[in-house]
């Protein structure tokens, strides 16, 4: 059963010169429920701008993006908050984390807009990332893998139903990355997330069954 | 209540981000606050207490000259006395069947700065200086005797002077304490008064002949001047007063007498009434308390500045946090009330430190007041202000977040969260 369905996708950007410039141009594009799917694509062919419109996060120019039964795209921009709130978990390459909070309250502030919070959830979602031990440090006296680590249990501390991963190994070496998307797949499997991944990280791509060009998708 | 909870969540952790800014913000809110909340109810205190205060008494006679200055001297025990009137005019209003009461008073000495005053024991006998309440001595203490040496005390006198029943002292001559200027009578304390917040407790009372006997005291009631000899009784002729405390049958009565006394006679002012007298004192001096008002409110208003600017400038340093905030989902009106509700809960804690600031400025006013004038003011005593300046202060903090919060509320979540790849 389809849990995201894009079709005729298109956005366009004003370029700093005045032109318009065609970013986003997806005739099909769909994900069943507790699928996981990669897109390879290199810099600037428009994988966040991909991301974001899924998240509700920027403005179709046209075309229709279904997230469970819920028609994105004809949305306000308050419902698309609130739908973000509830269905969508979204993890960054550079994780998105709240300096002035604890690893603790950072996973909390991902339920808050949502489910509502649950502080039970949320320290056995660290203790699930291997960051029992680490819930009261903020994000700067944590390694950069454990700032990923946090930003993967924010992701799916909504409980969603998609989670969206933009680049997420984008900053972590070879050994940190292999362990973060190994966690990412693992956990999104658990709480019966789908799961959308972009990078352009050959090794990461490797990993999914199904792995496609983002050219494929986005026919610009 | 779940969606209030997670506001002050954010809220709360934002203030400690960013606690030194908060702290400055609020402590400037608070001494603004403490300072509005003094100034209005120390001074609404202060002309409750002179204008209508334990004072138990109607009108003060005394010589011709300001009444401002005779209700200064006989009732609140500070200015120097206009002069003196003839004993004869208090007999006269003694015995004035629309006078209910008239006590003589007799100054013009001091034992360390606190005022002697020579009266009658009718002061103490039939005098209230409170409806249904007349000074009473503490413990086993007395009234003095008119034909001896003694002296009853005012409480707060007593405290700050550290005498008690029993104790001697020589009284000093002259209202201001000068220690070459010591009386070689000696006066006993029979009596400690109970406190009764009033000027009356800064007091040393002596019998009215006391007074007239003091070595170097002269006498001009007849118009010569007149020394008391040992052994000898005072012609009443000789006797003056330095001002006659009275309490009429009726309010009437004082329309009649002011109009008699000041308006046709010329010999003697009636200070009627003393509250109208003091009020005008309190008029004549307001612009002082408007100055202090719009200084504490220019404070306020620096403060709410202070809140709007700290918030304003963090703003941009913040969108990060805010793009953040909402692709977990919060919406615009979400980060627009939580910078509102951090600049009000940054004047909440204003508010409250405030009190605390305007405990400290009271009770320093309020000693100060005390031992000026012997009247007490009651750091708890309820007055609206302690109600309409919170709220106005957070209200303000709300306008003051409201600037910033727009600034917030236009945050762009793409723009601010990721580049455009």
């Amino acid at each position: 059963m389809s849990l995201l369905t894009v079709t005729n996708l298109e956005k366009t950007y004003v370029s700093p010169e005045g032109s318009l410039s065609r970013i986003i141009n997806v005739p099909h594009f769909e994900i069943d429920t507790g699928k996981q799917i990669a897109l390879r694509g290199s810099s600037g062919t428009g994988k966040t701008t991909f991301l974001n419109l899924i998240a509700g996060i920027l403005q179709a120019d046209s075309g229709h993006i279904v997230v469970a039964g819920e028609e994105i795209t004809a949305l306000s921009e308050s419902e698309r908050d609130r739908l973000r709130a509830h269905y969508i978990g979204y993890i960054f390459q550079t994780f998105n984390l709240l300096a002035g909070y604890t690893a603790l309250e950072n996973v909390m502030l991902g339920m808050m807009f949502g489910t509502g919070m649950d502080t039970n959830f949320a320290q056995h979602l660290l203790e699930r990332v291997g960051l029992g031990d680490r819930m009261q440090y903020r994000p700067s006296q944590l390694s950069v893998g454990q700032q990923q680590r946090v930003a993967v249990a924010r992701a799916i501390a909504n409980r969603p139903r998609l989670v969206l991963a933009d680049e997420p190994t984008g900053n972590l070496d070879y050994h940190h990355a292999n362990e973060a998307v190994t966690l990412i797949r693992e956990i999104c499997h658990e709480n019966s997330a789908a799961l959308l991944i972009v990078s352009h990280d050959s090794e990461v791509l490797g990993r999914f069954e199904e792995a496609k060009d983002f050219t494929q998708v986005n026919c610009v | 209540m779940k969606k209030q909870i997670g506001l002050f969540f954010i809220v709360q952790r934002s203030l400690r981000q960013h606690a030194l800014s908060t702290l400055i913000t609020t402590l400037s809110i608070a001494l603004g606050t403490g300072l509005v909340i003094a100034v209005i109810a120390i001074r609404a205190q202060s002309v409750s207490a002179f204008t209508g205060g334990p004072i138990g008494f109607d009108a003060v006679l005394g010589a011709r000259g300001s009444p401002l200055q005779l209700v200064l001297n006989a009732v609140f025990h500070l200015e120097t006395s206009p002069g003196n009137i003839p004993w004869t005019m208090y007999q006269a209003v003694k015995n004035d069947p629309r006078v209910e009461l008239a006590i003589p008073y007799a100054l013009g000495d001091n034992y360390y700065g606190y005022r002697i005053v020579g009266t009658t024991t009718t002061l103490f006998t039939e005098f209230e200086y409170r409806k249904g309440v007349r000074f009473r001595t503490q413990g086993d203490g007395r009234l003095f005797d008119p034909d001896r040496q003694e002296a009853v005390l005012g409480s707060y006198a007593a405290q700050k002077l550290g005498l008690t029943v029993g104790d001697k002292f020589n009284p000093y001559h002259g209202l201001v304490f000068d220690e070459s200027m010591r009386h070689d009578e000696q006066y006993i304390v029979v009596g400690v008064l109970e406190a009764t917040n009033s000027p009356s407790d800064r007091v040393i009372w002596i019998p009215i002949e006391g007074i007239y006997r003091l070595d170097g005291h002269v006498l001009r009631g007849s118009g010569e001047e007149y020394v008391a000899q040992p052994g000898q009784e005072i012609p009443d002729a000789h006797k003056e007063v330095s001002a006659v405390m009275l309490k009429f049958r009726n309010p009437q009565i004082g329309f009649m007498m002011d109009a008699t006394i000041n308006k046709q006679g010329k010999v003697a002012t009636l200070a009627w009434p003393i509250g109208a007298v003091m009020a005008g004192l309190f008029d004549k001096i307001g612009w002082i308390n408007q100055i202090l008002a719009l200084v504490s409110y220019l404070v306020v208003l620096v403060a709410a500045g202070s809140i709007l600017a700290s918030i304003y400038n963090s703003i941009n340093e913040r969108r990060r946090e805010f793009a953040i905030l909402r692709s977990l989902g919060a919406r615009r009106k979400t980060v627009f009330a939580v910078i509102v509700l951090e600049a009000a809960s940054i004047a909440a804690l204003g508010v409250l430190i405030g009190f605390i600031v305007y405990g400290a400025i009271f009770t320093s006013a309020s000693a100060i007041v005390r031992a000026q004038t012997g009247i007490v003011l009651e750091l708890l005593k309820f007055h609206p202000v302690f109600v309409v300046a919170p709220v106005c202060v957070i209200l303000l903090g709300v306008v003051a977040g409201i600037v910033p919060a727009l600034k917030a509320y236009q945050t762009d979540v793409a723009t601010n969260l990721t580049p455009i790849s």
